[in-house]
């Protein structure tokens, strides 16, 4: 099974063969399919070392120039230390500009899980969201990621492409299926409960909807993926007919996340939906552990969101 | 010299004196610009716009052929602006405006201005953004250059000097930096703050050509921006141009806070009219 940034890495390696105007930088990040692209495209392929601010600036001086840029680093790692370079080049200038800057940040939220609250990334969709003409694109599957090949190149604005660390199984069957400009995928749907969730979370979401479909509770699911720009009436129109809907993800609460993106949605539409957010308090986690263990302790296990879900089912 | 060369760098300086005039000019309607800073870096500007050392087309301004030249000390840039509406960038008009409602010139330069490359205002950006430029011309093979002005006060953020590492190692010799040594940045001498010193050997070691100039003698300016323009030595070049912060006004150019010093309309007429 490929990790999702093996598969985008290679669909970039294919496209290269015909595209001489992709150019990949790295922060010294690397990945095994990104061996073939330094192989057989020295030309086209740059890593600047350990220097994510300089990933972001050299990448937007490459784009400048014409060439459709991916720059490659660990995400919180590029979101956080280059922050400034991402709003400023990226973000500000490409309401001038054109510039089609592709960051591809791996390790979004608990992918580094033992490797301590300065690898988790709870906090990217937040910041990122906030910067006006960055497109944030949040995959929970290869599918999805190779559907998004064709838009990187296509769409030319700045775009935050944030990709697990693990493999994960794939949810979409049927890439002719997915309509990425709707920027979301109603994968099920429920009775009373709609869980909503990007990335690795949708993978949760569908285990708890399969344990509850035992105990004959229908809940729905809803994968975003684009969050930026989100497509709130078309969203609207799926959830509306919900009683209860639960954000489930990797991030904090509370924050401009996911949870603010519907409560925002829910708010604009005067609807009285009951909303409920599942995700980190304003805290971080030391303890070490696998990922599960770590959403135990933060009320994202399975078991979790199960109870949850019957208790609301016996309020309703 | 040649008769010819002289009238040429006469012309050159008669185009630095009117630029401070009108630096002045725009500074007395328009307080928030930070005078001293664009004072110090004028001869640097009118050498490379009047002296032809940059490329460019004020009627096609992402003409292809045309030298980058990135403004990274964005701050200290407003004397720029006399000189791009001279040679038809945009109206003259637009000089009595500066950060007037709705004016299309505010005391930073950003790239919806014609003639400006990129967006500047914050420090450190402009030369990693030139690096990732000067890669792409190499790349494709084209010999235009990117030229880019920084602060030497700018050099205390430290994104400067991951690009700086970057240039020396990949041999950008089509980028040339100007930095504009005017020892001042915003609450005291840098050597107080952290000595830049020795600046040109920081530079060699990180595998970089070095030059040192008088930043207010357009003679060398010319003559050594003239040899730099066409050095293909396989390295980066960085031309350190030793200026004054606030050259020009006396007030300013012996005050440690110059940065932050406004000049009253009457002092700004009274030095207009005794300048040569």
């Amino acid at each position: 099974m490929l990790t999702m940034r093996d598969t985008f890495i290679e669909d970039i390696y294919r496209r290269m063969h015909i595209d001489e105007n992709i150019f990949f930088v790295t922060a010294d990040f690397g990945s095994p399919m990104l061996d073939y692209i330094r192989k057989a495209f020295p030309n086209n392929f740059i890593n600047v070392g350990i220097a994510e601010q300089n990933l972001i600036n050299v990448s937007t001086g490459l784009s400048l120039e014409g060439y459709t840029v991916y720059a490659y680093a660990i995400a919180p790692f590029m979101t956080m230390r280059a922050y400034e370079q991402i709003r400023i080049n990226l973000s500000l200038q490409s309401q001038l500009r054109e510039i089609n800057v592709n960051l591809i940040g791996v390790g979004a939220g608990l992918s580094y899980d033992v490797s301590g609250p300065t690898h988790h990334c709870l906090e990217d969709i937040s910041i990122i969201g906030t910067l006006p003409n960055i497109i944030l694109f949040s995959p929970s599957d290869c599918a999805l990621v190779q559907k998004f090949v064709d838009y990187s190149i296509n769409v030319k604005k700045p775009k935050y492409i944030r990709l697990d660390g693990k493999s994960l199984p794939s949810i979409y069957n049927n890439l002719g299926d997915i309509k990425l400009e709707n920027g979301f995928t109603e994968i099920k749907k429920g009775e009373d409960v709609c869980l909503i969730s990007t990335g690795y979370m949708t993978h949760k979401a569908i285990s708890v909807a399969n344990i509850l479909k035992n105990i004959d509770i229908d809940v729905g699911i809803v994968d975003v993926y684009i969050l930026k720009p989100l497509n709130g009436d078309l969203l609207y129109e799926v959830i509306n007919r919900y009683k209860y809907i639960i954000t489930i993800e990797e991030a904090f609460i509370n924050k401009n996340g996911l949870d603010n993106l519907i409560s925002i949605i829910l708010e604009n539409k005067n609807s009285d939906i009951i909303i409920k957010r599942l995700g980190f308090k304003d805290s971080y986690t030391f303890t070490i552990g696998s990922r599960d263990h770590l959403h135990r302790l933060n009320n994202l296990s399975e078991e979790y969101i199960v109870e949850s879900i019957k208790k609301i089912s016996k309020e309703i | 010299m040649t008769t010819e060369n002289n009238d040429f760098l006469e012309f050159l300086r008669r185009k630095a004196v009117l630029t401070r005039k009108e630096t002045l000019k725009i500074h007395k309607i328009a307080q928030e610009t930070r005078l001293a800073s664009s004072l110090s870096c004028i001869e640097i500007f009118v050498t490379l716009y009047y002296g032809k050392m940059l490329a460019h087309n004020p009627s096609n301004i992402r003409w292809e052929k045309r030298d980058r030249f990135i403004i990274s000390k964005g701050h200290g840039a407003i004397s720029l602006y006399p000189i791009l509406a001279d040679l038809g960038y945009f109206d003259k008009e637009e000089l009595c405006r500066v950060c007037y409602k709705e004016s299309m010139l505010g005391s930073i330069p950003d790239c919806g201005i014609s003639g400006i490359e990129t967006i500047n205002g914050s420090l450190g950006h402009g030369l990693g953004v030139a690096c990732g430029m000067a890669l792409a011309l190499k790349r494709k093979k084209r010999n235009e250059k990117v030229f880019v002005l920084l602060g030497d006060g700018e050099l205390y953020e430290g994104s400067v000097w991951e690009a700086i590492m970057f240039a020396g190692e990949h041999g950008l010799d089509n980028l040339l930096v100007i930095v504009d040594s005017n020892k001042v940045s915003m609450l005291d001498y840098c050597k107080n703050i952290i000595d830049l010193e020795p600046l040109d050997e920081k530079f060699r070691v990180f595998k970089w050509d070095t030059s040192i100039v008088d930043g207010h003698n357009i003679c060398e300016l010319y003559n050594i921006l003239k040899i730099l323009k066409c050095r293909t030595s396989g390295k980066p070049k960085v031309l350190i141009a030793n200026t004054i912060k606030g050259k020009g006004v006396r007030s300013l150019e012996t005050d440690s806070l110059s940065h932050i010093r406004n000049l009253k309309s009457e002092e700004i007429d009274k030095i207009i009219s005794e300048m040569v």
